[in-house]
């Protein structure tokens, strides 16, 4: 069983590690690119936001301080373009923790609900704040140099460094869940008073949990900003980011390590397609509404754990079949289908 | 010259604070009383503004007069939201979910108000919206005294509502604990949903009053929500007398600090302000430390 699960994992990462060389349409290997952006992003917020409950709305502040970064630093370092740029990806992470452990201290002094909306205010400091400073660049934003290598495999270095931190979340996520760290995130979720009383320093837990999920999404976003080659502070520091990233996350299965990557997968890819495909913004708008509640309504604990449950009822059921020694019903078979 | 610019300041928070204070009231009754946090209240304000266009530029009726139908309609509105999707919520992430569903709402109302009215600005007009009186040197703007006796008398009716009523009684027994309420007898599904019917209902002279004061397009919403959130969370979350307070604040101290320093950072200090509070008393001004754990 194990090593099935594990070949499912070899089989998918064959699969993204093959793409951009399957794929040469820019068009497509662009969404690839925003694609394992977001599978990195969402992973990482999942690790915090899914394991301690902590729903975190403003993590556009570590996307957008790390696309800052990666801009203001190739600017002023007078950094010719380039694949030397991409040393300063992990620089955004740091800099995004630095940011992050501040703001968690603020921010996780209160519970849960109090959270959601302080980490929607820091959001909106940071989003006036890239406007109205001067070394922002305000709403003009920033251009970074112009990296120079050709069209046609533009996107694909940038696709395998995202790959990388996709890579990178993932791991670390497995990490923390396995570990004491990772024990004690989910026992504040369960029941934050009791691990109060059993001895869990709860502040220090959420603090770190929080800091360190800022280091992707930190890089992430400098990864984003060398992607795109200029950025704005309305798009780095966007409230459907912060939004989309939990979305993907729910949509998959919060707290779950499959979960955010799957829904990153589903929504990012979709989502992309769908803006290339109609251009008109307000149907993708109502496109994207109706799927979100159809999701919440429908599947509230995800995709993940929604067919985890089936596949268990299932083989339940056909223990009981082959128990009472019994012809499979019709639904049974249509569910080993699948 | 300061001294003028300061009463300035002072009368446009009481003035517009108050409108503020009306739609934070009903996000604050809402989350009080069901756990939810409506991320559709921004979008709910702009529908109401659109509604009040709308009867405005078809069939020229004045904005106050037309309250009279877009205050009902926004109420059913409300009551349909809260049974489709919000009412079928439950277990342990209700709260967390209801950020999402709502969110999803207003990104569906988003998406239909731009097909309909454009995503170009509007603003609501009527003989009174430009005019102003002067006392002293401190000029009066129709429109937003207007507004502002409007959301005295509409936050007077929901408190008189809430404390004179049998139903009040009601409401206020399901803010206090759900589950004793219902012990008592008290239906608190029907509670839950006509109270979020009266929140979104009230964003329909909010809107009105928000719309004629300023140019708005469906994405207003989210200056709006970040706003209407930042005030409830200082007045303290559930507590209606606190989001009143915080409401007629955070647009004093918004317009000193433009008036005093510069206009770009007026609205980044409201976030500020809220950090500041937060670091002294977590629960907000007038909320109750952990009243609501998990």
């Amino acid at each position: 069983m194990l090593s099935k699960k594990n070949l499912w994992w070899v089989l998918a990462a064959a699969v993204f590690a093959l793409f951009p060389l399957v794929v040469t349409n820019p068009l497509y290997t662009t969404i690839g690119v925003f694609t394992v952006i977001y599978m990195a992003c969402a992973t990482s917020w999942n690790m915090f936001s899914g394991y301690s409950g902590y729903i975190a709305l403003g993590s556009a502040v570590f996307y957008g301080s790390g696309a800052y970064t990666m801009a203001l630093l190739s600017i002023h370092l007078h950094m010719a373009a380039g694949s030397s740029q991409f040393w300063l990806v992990p620089v955004g992470g740091l800099v995004a923790m630095a940011f992050a452990a501040p703001i968690g201290w603020i921010a996780l002094r209160v519970r849960r609900h109090t959270f959601v909306v302080i980490t929607i205010a820091v959001f909106f400091i940071f989003q006036l704040a890239a406007i109205n400073f001067g070394f922002t660049g305000g709403t003009s934003g920033l251009n970074l140099p112009f990296i120079t290598w050709g069209f046609q495999n533009y996107n694909t270095p940038f696709y395998y460094v995202g790959l990388i931190l996709v890579v990178f979340a993932t791991l670390l996520s497995m990490a923390v869940r396995r570990s004491r760290f990772g024990l004690q995130l989910l026992a504040i979720r369960d029941d934050e008073d009791r691990a109060l009383g059993l001895g869990v320093k709860v502040s220090a837990v959420k603090i770190t949990g929080f800091t360190m999920s800022a280091f992707t999404v930190g890089m992430a976003g400098a990864l984003y900003a060398l992607f795109v080659g200029q950025i704005y502070p309305q798009f780095v520091f966007d409230p459907m980011f912060d939004v989309s990233i939990a979305l993907m996350t729910f949509l998959g299965g919060l707290g779950t390590l499959t979960g955010p990557l799957l829904g990153a997968l589903i929504l990012e890819a979709s989502q992309q397609y769908l803006t290339v495909t109609f251009s008109n913004g307000s149907l993708y708008l109502i496109l994207f509404g109706a799927l979100f509640l159809i999701v919440i309504i429908f599947m509230p604990q995800g995709i993940v754990v929604y067919l985890r449950d089936r596949v268990t009822k299932r083989v339940e059921r056909e223990r009981a079949a082959v128990a009472a020694n019994d012809i499979a019903s019709p639904d049974v078979a249509l569910g080993g289908a699948r | 010259m300061n001294s003028v610019a300061l009463l300035s300041a002072a009368k446009d928070g009481i003035l517009t604070g108050a409108v503020y204070a009306l739609m934070a009231t009903g996000l604050t009754l809402i989350f009080g009383v069901m756990d939810i946090i409506n991320l559709a209240q921004g979008i709910l304000v702009i529908l109401g503004a659109y509604l009040s266009y709308a009867l405005q530029v078809h069939w020229g009726i004045d904005l106050f007069v037309g309250l009279l139908i877009t205050i009902p309609l926004m109420f059913i509105v409300g009551v349909v939201i809260e049974r489709a999707f919000i009412g079928r919520l439950k277990g342990p992430e209700k709260t967390a979910m209801s950020i999402l569903v709502t969110y999803a709402v207003s990104l569906l109302i988003e998406g239909a108000l731009n097909m309909v009215f454009s995503v170009n600005d509007v603003q609501l007009h009527g003989w009174y919206v430009a005019k102003s009186f002067a006392i002293g040197q401190v000029h009066f703007g129709y429109i937003y005294v207007a507004g502002f006796i409007l959301a005295a008398v509409l936050l007077s009716s929901l408190y008189i509502m809430l404390y004179r009523t049998r139903f009040g009684v009601s409401v206020r027994a399901s803010l206090a604990d759900q589950t004793s309420a219902a012990l008592v007898g008290i239906d608190v599904r029907r509670v839950s949903t006509i109270t979020f019917g009266i929140g979104v209902a009230i964003t329909a002279a909010g809107g009105m009053v928000y719309g004629a004061t300023n140019s708005f397009n469906a994405s207003s919403s989210y200056d709006l929500i970040s706003r209407l959130l930042t005030i409830i969370v200082l007045g303290g979350m559930g507590s209606l007398g606190g989001a009143m307070l915080a409401g007629v604040g955070m647009v004093f101290i918004g317009d000193m600090v433009g008036v005093l320093w510069s206009p770009v950072w007026s609205s980044m200090s409201y976030f500020v302000v809220l950090v500041i509070v937060l670091l002294v008393r977590p629960q907000g001004l007038f909320g109750k430390l952990s009243a609501r754990v998990a």
